[in-house]
């Protein structure tokens, strides 16, 4: 039994520490410590910055331009970019699409929007919820016909997380309604420049907008942009899904999102004496600071697990629910700790560059609203009773 | 980073495993409990015959070494089969804390008997007002020519019944909450002047309350430096708290397992109860719950030990706290989800949901450390 790391992996974890600190635009690094609003641009100048050092995609093989890492660097290279206060990752891109394509594109495919993905050229969003389909994500309803050459994709999907940033999108769609509803989904790659696709945006409760409504209207897709066989769509969804959990519990960012929290609590004051000194709100503090220790070492013993070669399994689930449950946790701390300077609402104030006199502490502006989007985090990517579900089958047989 | 079970580790898992399956079946227990001392020599013998009471014992004392971390894989062990034997009190609050803090005299008379397996120890610190706050002693210790006289109450002294010498903190300076001032002294329970009331504790195990009225004992009685044991005290228990935390995941898990086999087998509405999903997220949040607590019982099975003392009081503080919470969310939703067989004296479960709760109730519970670690962490 040994809970410290290696001298090799604390290195590698100094070695990424001083690259983001070398790297990381000060103003970006500012947005995300601050809960600012992050621009496209803010997204992709930090990517490109991740493919020029050649540590964009952790966890793709080298051979297709990854870093092939162990479990347990990647898990370090994600925990030291979120503390830094690194934007994340595009996810859709680099550990959903990226991977799928890997395991199951075509050689064209991968020869074509692999190094794309690599160098920030496309931004991939996800088409797979509708509003019709959320947890019972195998009742989708948006249909591709085959007619000639090309996919005619009719349908709606929802809740598309930056599609307004996004060339690209990955369409889980019904090819066959004859068969059992799983088996009858195919998996498109879709230009989101084709003709009968519109874009509408979902504003959030925090005023922000981040996700979108989707439509297809007989758009044409070429034939070719099917992802590996059709009916197989529902496969390489799980796939999808089940790939590259060690990170899912977010542990890096709740880290850092805790030293924020402590900060705020020490800039507050209570009747002259510092929020974190107060009794009851230090305890709140020590409480998820304690569920956080836990989460981290579950999440440790499970990479560890990953690392001497057993897949990632029940704990995978176990790691969303908790982790979503402690990000929750830290939002609704820093919200509670501005007392009544949670409730001016001055989205403004989250704008890049933005020079104004801010309501309250300037630490505020942000954190009602954080609490209210990050609700998000136990309904998305499989909702924590999906989860649940998903656990009461696998691990306990039920 | 390695979670895996050393290969010294591993053999002790296989020995305990085997001897509790064999030997320390619900029903043995039920047998051992109402014997004459509350717990079964013949099964002490036995830990003694597999080694198990030289753990932690040095090598020149006739032990077998061995870290907390090990400790704690006999613990997770004794957790699920509820065994009621005074082992932590003898092993790891008395045996630990006299290889720590005894002179070699008082090493040589007692460990190796301990190790033999021919003799028990109790730690005397916690009084009838102390509560969970280790500095809390009036219990007062008074020069008497070359000898002290011991004079106060210990209170809810694990194994007390059993001991053979307990090692008692007493006041040789300072007011009662001081830091300083505090020694510990080992005293024959055959002392005259020392009163032991001993009784069954409500989950099997078994304590005693002393009181000593002017109990003689030499200086050569006295644990390492008069008035100075306050932190030797805050160790032995930061241990004994390492080794509760794994014994605790021993007993989670085993509940967690009757919990499942019996949303398996229980049928009502024509389908077992674990097709309702009411129960099954229930289940799950249970085992979300254990696996936390296994982390946490990790984190201070490897930091009891760690010379730093306010590093390792934040770590097992902090496992305390995720022990605390995650037992009395298994042990009630056990006892809910079997209905009213889980509150019957004769079905294991409900014996579970007693040590848990009392785990948490021993050495401070979860609110007393949570407190403890906000108060290190700010």
């Amino acid at each position: 039994m040994d809970l410290t790391y290696s001298d090799e992996e604390r290195a590698f974890a100094d070695e990424v520490r001083a690259f983001v600190q070398a790297e990381l635009d000060p103003a970006v690094r500012d947005r995300v410590l601050n809960h600012k609003r992050l621009s496209k641009e803010d997204y992709l100048g930090w990517h490109r910055k991740l493919h020029a050092k050649g540590w964009v995609a952790p966890n793709w093989p080298t051979a297709y331009g990854g870093c092939s890492w162990n479990a347990v660097n990647r898990f370090i290279h994600e925990e030291v970019l979120a503390e830094e206060g690194a934007p994340p990752i595009v996810a859709f891109s680099i550990n959903m699409i990226g991977p799928v394509l890997i395991a199951f594109g075509s050689d064209a495919q991968k020869h074509y929007y692999l190094p794309r993905i690599l160098s920030g050229k496309d931004w991939w969003c996800q088409g797979f919820s509708e509003p019709g389909s959320g947890s019972d994500l195998a009742s989708l309803r948006t249909k591709a016909v085959l007619d000639g050459d090309h996919w005619v994709v009719t349908g709606q999907k929802t809740w598309t997380t930056l599609a307004q940033h996004a060339n690209l999108i990955f369409c889980l769609v019904r090819t066959d309604a004859s068969v059992k509803k799983q088996e009858g989904i195919s998996m498109l790659l879709i230009d989101m420049n084709s003709p009968g696709i519109t874009v509408r945006p979902i504003i959030t409760i925090d005023g922000e907008h981040e996700v979108n409504e989707v439509f297809f209207d007989d758009v044409r897709v070429p034939k070719d942009n099917i992802v590996g066989e059709p009916g197989k769509g529902w496969t390489y969804a799980k796939f999808l899904l089940s790939h590259e959990r060690s990170g899912i519990a977010r542990v890096g960012q709740a880290k850092r999102e805790l030293r924020r929290l402590k900060e705020i609590a020490k800039a507050e004051l209570v009747d002259g004496v510092p929020l974190i000194e107060t009794r009851s709100f230090r305890e709140k503090i020590a409480a998820v600071e304690i569920e956080l220790m836990a989460l981290e070492l579950t999440n440790l013993r499970m990479i560890a697990a990953e690392k001497s070669g057993q897949a990632p399994g029940a704990e995978a689930n176990m790691l969303k629910i908790k982790g979503s449950e402690v990000q929750q946790s830290l939002t609704e701390l820093m919200m509670e700790a501005v007392g009544p300077y949670a409730l001016p609402f001055d989205p403004d104030a989250l704008e890049p560059g933005w020079n104004g006199e801010p309501i309250g502490p300037d630490y505020a502006a942000p954190l009602a609203g954080t609490y209210f989007n990050f609700r998000k985090v136990s309904i998305y990517g499989g909702s924590n009773e999906i989860q649940r579900n998903i656990l009461s089958k696998s691990l306990l047989g039920l | 980073m390695d979670f895996s079970l050393s290969e010294t580790q591993r053999m002790l898992a296989e020995t305990t495993d085997r001897l509790v399956r064999d030997r320390y079946g619900f029903e043995d227990r039920k047998k051992i409990i109402a014997g004459p001392d509350g717990f079964s020599r013949p099964m002490w013998a036995t830990f003694a015959e597999l080694g198990l009471t030289g753990l932690g014992i040095a090598e020149e004392h006739d032990g077998l070494g061995g870290t907390m971390a090990d400790m704690a894989v006999v613990a997770e062990t004794f957790g699920r089969a509820l065994v009621v034997e005074p082992f932590m009190p003898t092993l790891v609050l008395g045996a630990g804390t006299l290889g720590r803090a005894g002179s070699a005299a008082q090493q040589a008379e007692i460990l190796p008997q301990v190790a033999a397996g021919t003799c028990f120890l109790a730690l005397a610190h916690g009084e009838p007002k102390s509560r969970y706050t280790l500095a809390h002693v009036e219990t007062n210790a008074t020069p008497d020519g070359g000898d002290f006289l011991l004079t106060g109450a210990k209170a809810v002294v694990l194994g007390g019944d059993a001991a053979d010498h307990f090692l008692v903190s007493a006041r040789t300076s300072g007011a009662t909450s001081e830091v300083q001032g505090i020694s510990l002294f080992l005293v024959p329970r055959t002392a005259p002047g020392l009163a032991i009331r001993a009784y069954p504790n409500i989950d099997g195990t078994r304590a005693a309350d002393l009181r000593l009225d002017r109990v003689r004992v030499p200086a050569s009685a006295l644990l390492g430096q008069a008035g100075q044991a306050l932190p030797t005290i805050a160790h032995a228990i930061d241990r004994a708290i390492a080794y509760l935390c794994a014994e605790a995941v021993g007993a989670m898990q085993a509940l967690n397992a009757l919990t499942l086999d019996y949303l398996k087998t229980r049928t009502q509405f024509g389908q077992p109860i674990g097709a309702f999903q009411v129960l099954q997220h229930r289940m799950v949040d249970m085992e979300v719950a254990l696996e936390q607590a296994r982390s946490m019982a990790i984190l201070a099975g490897d930091r009891a030990d760690d010379p730093n003392a306010r590093a390792r009081g934040r770590a097992i503080s902090a496992a305390k706290v995720q022990i605390g919470r995650s037992g009395r969310m298994i042990g009630q939703s056990s006892v809910q989800m079997h209905g009213g067989i889980g509150i019957t004296d004769e079905y294991a479960g409900g014996h579970y949901f007693k040590r848990l709760t009392l785990i948490d109730r021993t050495f401070g519970d979860a609110d007393h450390h949570l407190a403890r670690f906000a108060d290190a962490a700010a």
